[in-house]
C-alpha cells in the first residue's frame, strides 16, 4: 500500500480532505524553521527554540554517533519529508492549506491561519494552555496532528463569543478576575466550555479535578473555580 | 521531529497492510504519547498511518453478558459508559483517574494499552537507555529512581508500566482482540499482553509488527461489580502512580464475610500491569479482614527489588492494596 496517494475520487477521503505527497528533496531544516518563526524571520520563539534544544541535539547526535545498530544507521539516510494537503474547519471556517505532515494542530493555528489565541506552554500535553475544541470536546491541539483533523469542527478562544457578546464562560471569567498573567487563560476558558458539556459535578473539589488538565502558575485557581461554578450555573464562590 | 509520510486509512486491512509493509511506520491512534515521543526524536517512525478512521469506536455487549469495546474507544466515552460503570466500576474509576480530561478525550483502548513503558531517562533522548537505543545501558539504574519499578525488572530496565487502564483490564481477565496481515486474528489475554523485562526491554508487548488491536473483551462475571480503584500519587490529580491497586472480590455474606474468589492488579510500581496471582490465591477462601489483605499484599510483592531511592514503593504498594481490598469491602456486591 503506497502512501503516497491517499484521495480517492468520491471515496472515503473525499470528505476528509487529506493527501499525501512525499517531495523527498526540500530540504527539513527549512521546514523546521517553518513552524517556528514568522514572516519577519527570526524570532525571539525561534532564538528560544533554538537555544533550548541546541545543547540536547549535539549530545543526541554524538550519542547516536557512539552506538552502532538501527538508530545510527538510520540517521544516515536520506531524510524524506511529507506534505499534506488539509482542509481545517476552524470556527465554521474553512481553511484550504498545505502543511509538514509533522505540523500540529497547535502551529498551523498560530503560525499558518493567524489564529493566536491558542497558546503553547509546554508542547508536550502537560499544562493545557494549547485546549481547543474538536467537535465540541475539549483536546490538546499540540498533541493532534493537523493531519488528523480534517472534516471535524474545530473552535479555539476565538470562536467563543458571538460578536460582542462574550461566551458565558469568558463573561465569568471576566467578572470572577480568573487570570493573573492571562497566558493560560485561553486554555483554561476553552477547557471550562468543553467541561459545560461533560457532567461534571458542581462542588468546588469536583471542578478542580475536571479542570486539572489546566495548569495556571499565577495560581488563580480560586478564582477559575469560581467561575467556571457561575459559567455551568452553580454557585460562583 | 523527523520526517515522515502519512496517512488515513478507512478500513482495518488497509491499515494493517500500510504498517505491516514498512518497518519503520506506526500506528497513529489518539496521538497523546506517540506525538509527544515523536517531538523528543524518542520515536522516529518514517510514516504514521492514521487509524481513527476506522470503524472500531463501539462498545457492544456480547452474547452472555459480556462487553466488546472497539479499539478505538475514547478513554472518556469508556470511563462514563453505563454498561462500564455499572459491571466493571474499577475500569471506570482506572480510566478517570490517569492523564487529564482532555488527554482522556483523544486516547483510545487501543493507544492506552500501547502507550510506552517510559521513564524520564528514556523520553530525554540523550542518557543510556536500553529501551530507546539496545545495548546503550540503562541510566536509572545509576541514576534518580524514585518513580521506577520494583516488580519485573531487569538489569537492563527498571521503567514503570504507565497506564492505569491496563491494570484495571488485567485484573477483569479482559481478552484482547488483533487482526493481522491476510485478515488473522487473535486474542490475548491481558495479563499475558505486556511483556517484562528480559534481555529486550525494547520489546513490551507480544504484538507483532503491523499487528493491530481491534478491541478487548471483558468477560461476564457478576461479581466484578464490586471492584474498584486506587491510585497514590505525588499530586491529588493528573499524575501517575507511585502504587495503585485494582481488585475486584467475591464475597459471600458482604463486609467480613468470606472471599470465594479475588482478582488484584498492581499499576505503578511494575515494568507491566501487575496481576498478582499470589495475592489472589491468598485470599481465596480466608475471612474479609485486615489480616488477609495484609496477608495477601505481603504476598503480592514477595519478589520486589528495590532500587536506590523506590524503596519507599514496597511498603506504599502493600497499604495501598489492603485500602482498596477494604474500600471493596464497602461496595454493594
Amino acid at each position: 500500500m503506497s502512501p503516497r496517494k491517499t484521495r480517492a475520487p468520491g471515496g472515503v477521503f473525499s470528505g476528509k480532505g487529506a493527501s499525501v505527497n512525499r517531495d523527498d528533496n526540500r530540504d527539513p531544516e527549512e521546514l523546521d524553521g517553518a513552524e517556528e518563526h514568522g514572516p519577519g524571520g527570526l524570532d525571539r520563539r525561534m532564538f528560544l527554540g533554538l537555544s533550548l534544544t541546541a545543547v540536547p541535539a549535539v549530545r543526541f547526535a554524538a550519542a547516536t554517533a557512539r552506538a552502532a545498530g538501527k538508530t545510527a544507521g538510520k540517521t544516515m539516510k536520506p531524510l524524506k519529508t511529507a506534505k499534506v494537503s488539509v482542509t481545517l474547519n476552524v470556527n465554521g471556517q474553512e481553511h484550504p492549506i498545505d502543511l509538514d505532515a509533522r505540523a500540529s494542530l497547535l502551529d498551523t493555528l498560530r503560525e499558518e491561519i493567524g489564529l493566536t489565541g491558542t497558546k503553547k506552554g509546554c508542547d508536550h500535553g502537560q499544562c493545557g494552555a494549547c485546549t481547543v475544541l474538536v467537535d465540541d470536546r475539549r483536546v490538546l491541539s499540540c498533541l493532534t496532528l493537523a493531519a488528523m483533523v480534517p472534516g471535524r469542527r474545530v473552535t479555539t478562544v476565538e470562536g467563543l463569543a458571538q460578536g460582542d457578546q462574550l461566551h458565558p464562560v469568558q463573561a465569568a471569567f471576566v467578572k470572577h478576575d480568573a487570570f493573573q498573567c492571562g497566558y493560560c487563560t485561553p486554555g483554561q476558558i476553552v477547557s471550562a466550555v468543553g467541561l459545560l458539556h461533560e457532567g461534571c459535578p458542581d462542588d468546588p473539589a469536583a471542578i478542580r479535578e475536571c479542570m486539572s488538565g489546566n495548569l495556571c502558575r499565577c495560581g488563580a485557581y480560586p478564582n477559575i473555580v469560581a467561575a467556571v461554578r457561575e459559567a455551568r450555573g452553580g454557585k460562583s464562590a | 521531529m523527523n520526517p515522515f509520510t502519512f496517512h488515513q486509512a478507512a478500513q482495518p486491512d488497509e491499515a494493517i497492510n500500510s504498517v505491516a509493509g514498512d518497518p519503520h511506520a506506526k500506528f497513529l491512534a489518539g496521538g497523546t504519547t506517540l506525538v509527544d515521543l515523536l517531538r523528543l526524536n524518542v520515536e522516529t517512525p518514517d510514516a504514521l498511518v492514521d487509524i481513527n478512521a476506522l470503524p472500531l469506536a463501539k462498545i457492544e455487549s456480547l452474547p452472555g453478558g459480556g462487553v466488546r469495546i472497539g479499539a478505538l474507544v475514547r478513554n472518556s466515552d469508556l470511563a462514563s459508559d453505563k454498561t462500564i460503570r455499572r459491571q466493571y466500576p474499577v475500569l471506570s474509576e482506572a480510566l478517570l483517574s490517569g492523564a487529564s480530561p482532555q488527554l482522556r478525550n483523544m486516547a483510545t483502548v487501543g493507544g492506552n494499552l500501547m502507550q510506552r513503558t517510559r521513564c524520564y531517562y528514556f523520553r530525554d533522548a540523550i542518557s543510556p537507555c536500553n529501551k530507546r537505543q539496545p545495548g546503550s545501558g540503562c541510566a536509572a539504574l545509576e541514576g534518580y529512581n524514585r518513580i521506577h519499578a520494583v516488580l519485573g525488572t531487569s538489569d537492563k530496565c527498571i521503567a514503570t508500566f504507565p497506564g492505569d487502564m491496563p491494570v484495571a483490564m488485567a485484573a477483569l481477565d479482559a481478552v484482547v482482540r488483533t487482526r493481522r496481515r491476510n485478515g488473522a486474528e487473535r486474542t490475548i489475554p491481558l495479563a499475558d499482553f505486556h511483556i517484562s523485562y528480559g534481555d529486550d526491554p525494547a520489546r513490551e508487548s507480544v504484538l507483532e509488527h503491523g499487528e493491530l488491536i481491534t478491541a478487548v473483551d471483558l468477560p461476564a462475571m457478576p461479581w466484578l461489580a464490586r471492584s474498584t480503584y486506587l491510585k497514590v500519587r505525588d499530586r491529588a490529580s493528573y499524575e501517575f502512580a507511585l502504587a495503585s491497586a485494582a481488585v475486584a472480590l467475591d464475597l459471600e455474606g458482604g463486609r467480613g464475610g468470606h472471599i470465594r474468589a479475588a482478582r488484584v492488579a498492581l499499576g505503578g510500581v511494575a515494568t507491566k500491569p501487575w496481576r498478582s496471582r499470589e495475592a489472589e490465591q491468598a485470599l481465596t477462601g480466608a475471612k474479609a479482614d485486615e489480616a488477609a489483605f495484609r496477608a495477601a499484599a505481603d504476598a503480592a510483592l514477595r519478589g520486589a527489588r528495590a532500587q536506590k531511592h523506590n524503596g519507599f514503593k514496597i511498603e506504599l504498594a502493600k497499604r495501598t492494596l489492603v485500602r482498596a481490598l477494604a474500600n471493596a469491602t464497602e461496595m454493594k456486591g
